[in-house]
């Protein structure tokens, strides 16, 4: 326990879950001189006991998506004030209960936006210019015994239809305008200072367009947003991309349409049940798979670091928190 | 047109040999055993070659074909070509400039993020199972690196344009100044590549751009930097972008060509920062069949005594 007066005790911030960001950069992930960090995940007892033997209790803490903040878990902590998330969405956290309790959410803001729309064009080039297929091809040495590798399909003049305008999909888009595909988008509502064409209906956006990649939230409204009639709107040489949440898309229809030929190809980095991919999967050459890491590379997770910090810090000198949510 | 001979150097396109076949009389060079046999019985109804980036048409070829006027290239890249003969005997060269352009600088970013943000090895990953037992290591990003560029001709520029898209300062080589261009330029190819986190190679092949990536650039561009090459194999010297990979002093490569296609050296086959492509730079069915409409184009202008459509000589 560190004390800055006799009386003054700093902060106390609850981690669970040990971060995928502290393997390389430690603890100076989230450090700070003006709160202190209680590492739950370098105690061997369970987090109810945990908790129960701390002299001080915790007012915020840190939610990864691995740590849902549940009705029971904000019941240990009964000085909670403030939660933040290490990622964009919050859906895992009860925000009717904190907003009940007053308790202040904060989320990654756009920390990692860029690295996320960096890897949705990725995957997406990549489903279109078979790149990870041809390098499997090349790197099996088989190159020099069949020859040519099939060919792609020119992603130029392709139509983009982007579901969620948010700060990933407007990244998205502005990514692939340079390479001359006609983007779209389906959002909550119309953005009028974007240039795009705004479909209310996914599935007419589907029926328009040439791939879908989504960027939106999961929430009861998108839950399966992407579904039979959706895949069938998109057709035969349609490509999905998803880097939002697995539950957004029905996954097993998908699959069904994928090995049925009935869409073109996949890039997906979410997944219904992580890590749990379906099987069906691994044998299909026109799908792209990524472990949900589109957004961890060192530089995205450092920002994300000092927004965690820089959130954390302004909440309790009584500041405006960087990226609220409630 | 049905009796002009027109020889097609290797596979390249169904597309196009049907195409050629409709209005020509299509010899396939590479259905033919005896070369020198083949040759010898064709060589007076031969007046066009068609040839790509793996054989095009050389000095011997050349002089084999007497009555050769018109080479077609289906590629922009004119290294399999003997441009000095063929000036000299009036024998018209054309390419496939522009139709190819987009693709071959929508591939270069699709393998700069694929590199950096490891696409290939995340996808090995899921499949193999291994995400089950934990997260894959972080990776580096793309958005705001630097990016060079080794020759900033259409394609060049093409790859600029994209990667501004991504907040990426553009730095490059060129044998002169470009003055209308926003980008820094630097002097020698290695100043870029000391001053940039990617260095792309995109500049025409030719006796002065040989070996133009050669050991010093490799560590001028360092264990942080990546090399992307969709130019050709030749232009980077092979055996020392090898050694520089295996010794860990360049941090990365994404080869879509190589000096002895379809030969790619052994040693890369097991490294996670290299990914290895089998030269589809302009692989889309969109592209190849622009390419074959201007081959075929080309050669019915030049028949007909019209003007050519995309000369080079």
């Amino acid at each position: 326990m560190t004390t800055t007066s006799i009386t003054q005790v700093l902060p106390r911030v609850l981690f669970v879950k040990r971060h995928a960001a502290m393997g390389v950069l430690g603890d100076s992930f989230v450090a700070s001189t003006k709160f202190e960090v209680l590492k739950a995940f370098e105690s061997p007892l369970p987090l109810p006991e945990f908790l129960a033997d701390q002299s001080h209790p915790v007012s915020a803490i840190i939610a990864p998506v691995a740590v849902p903040v549940t009705a029971d878990l904000i019941r240990l902590l009964p000085n909670l004030r403030l939660v933040v998330t290490t990622s964009t969405g919050v859906d895992h956290v009860d925000l009717v209960e904190c907003r009940r309790r007053g308790i202040s959410v904060a989320n990654a803001g756009s920390s990692y936006s860029e690295d996320v729309a960096d890897t949705a064009v990725g995957l997406l080039i990549d489903v279109f210019r078979r790149i990870s297929a041809a390098n499997r091809f090349v790197k099996q040495r088989l190159w020099p015994l069949k020859g040519d590798y099939p060919l792609g399909s020119k992603l130029g003049r392709k139509r983009i239809g982007i579901v969620g305008l948010g700060s990933i999909g407007s990244m998205v888009a502005t990514r692939l305008e340079a390479f001359g595909c006609q983007i779209s988008y389906s959002s909550r509502n119309r953005k009028p200072s974007f240039p795009y064409h705004y479909y209310v209906d996914v599935h007419e956006m589907a029926a328009n367009s040439d791939a879908l990649v989504i960027c939106c939230e999961l929430n009861d409204k998108t839950l399966h947003l992407i579904n039979r009639d959706v895949f069938a709107a998109l057709g035969k040489q349609g490509v999905i991309v998803n880097v939002a949440r697995g539950g957004i898309i029905d996954e097993g229809e998908m699959v069904r349409c994928l090995r049925e030929g009935e869409i073109g190809g996949a890039g997906l980095d979410v997944f219904e049940d992580e890590p749990n991919v379906p099987k069906e999967l691994f044998e299909l050459d026109n799908v792209v798979l990524s472990p949900h890491c589109a957004y961890t590379s060192l530089e995205g997770l450092e920002q994300l670091g000092k927004v965690l910090v820089g959130n954390i810090e302004a909440f309790f000198s009584n500041k405006p928190l960087l990226t609220p949510v409630l | 047109m049905e009796s002009i001979g027109v020889l097609m150097m290797c596979p390249m396109s169904s597309y196009l040999e049907n195409e050629l076949q409709k209005r020509f009389n299509l010899l396939r060079f590479w259905t033919s055993p005896e070369k020198s046999v083949f040759l010898e019985t064709h060589r007076n109804s031969i007046r066009a070659v068609v040839g790509n980036a793996f054989a095009g048409a050389d000095a011997q070829l050349i002089n084999d074909l007497p009555k050769l006027e018109i080479v077609s290239s289906f590629s922009v890249g004119l290294d399999k070509i003997d441009l000095g003969i063929c000036k000299d005997k009036g024998i018209r060269v054309t390419n496939t400039p522009d139709v190819l352009t987009e693709d071959v600088a929508d591939l270069a970013i699709g393998l700069i993020i694929a590199l950096l943000r490891r696409l290939c090895e995340c996808d090995r990953y899921v499949r193999s199972g291994k995400w089950k037992q934990g997260d894959f290591k972080l990776t580096t990003k793309f958005s705001g690196k630097s990016v060079g560029i080794i020759g900033l001709g259409r394609i060049g520029t093409a790859i600029a344009k994209r990667a501004e898209a991504f907040s990426c300062p553009i730095n490059y080589y060129s044998r002169t100044v470009k003055p209308d261009v926003a980008y820094k330029y630097y002097p020698t190819v290695v100043d870029l590549a000391k001053n940039s986190d990617i260095l792309v190679v995109a500049c025409p092949l030719s006796d002065e751009t040989r070996h133009i990536v050669n050991r010093q650039v490799m560590d001028a561009l360092g264990p942080k930097g990546v090399l992307i090459n969709i130019g050709r194999g030749p232009h980077v010297d092979e055996q020392e972008l090898v050694k520089a990979l295996t010794e860990g002093r360049l941090g990365g490569a994404a080869l879509d060509v190589f000096e002895k296609e379809p030969h790619v050296p052994e040693e890369l086959f097991g490294l996670e920062n290299v990914v290895l492509l089998p030269h589809v730079g302009s692989g889309t069915v969109e592209t190849r069949n622009a390419m074959a409409d201007l081959v075929v184009g080309n050669l019915e202008a030049h028949f007909s005594g019209k003007s050519l459509l995309t000369p080079v000589v």
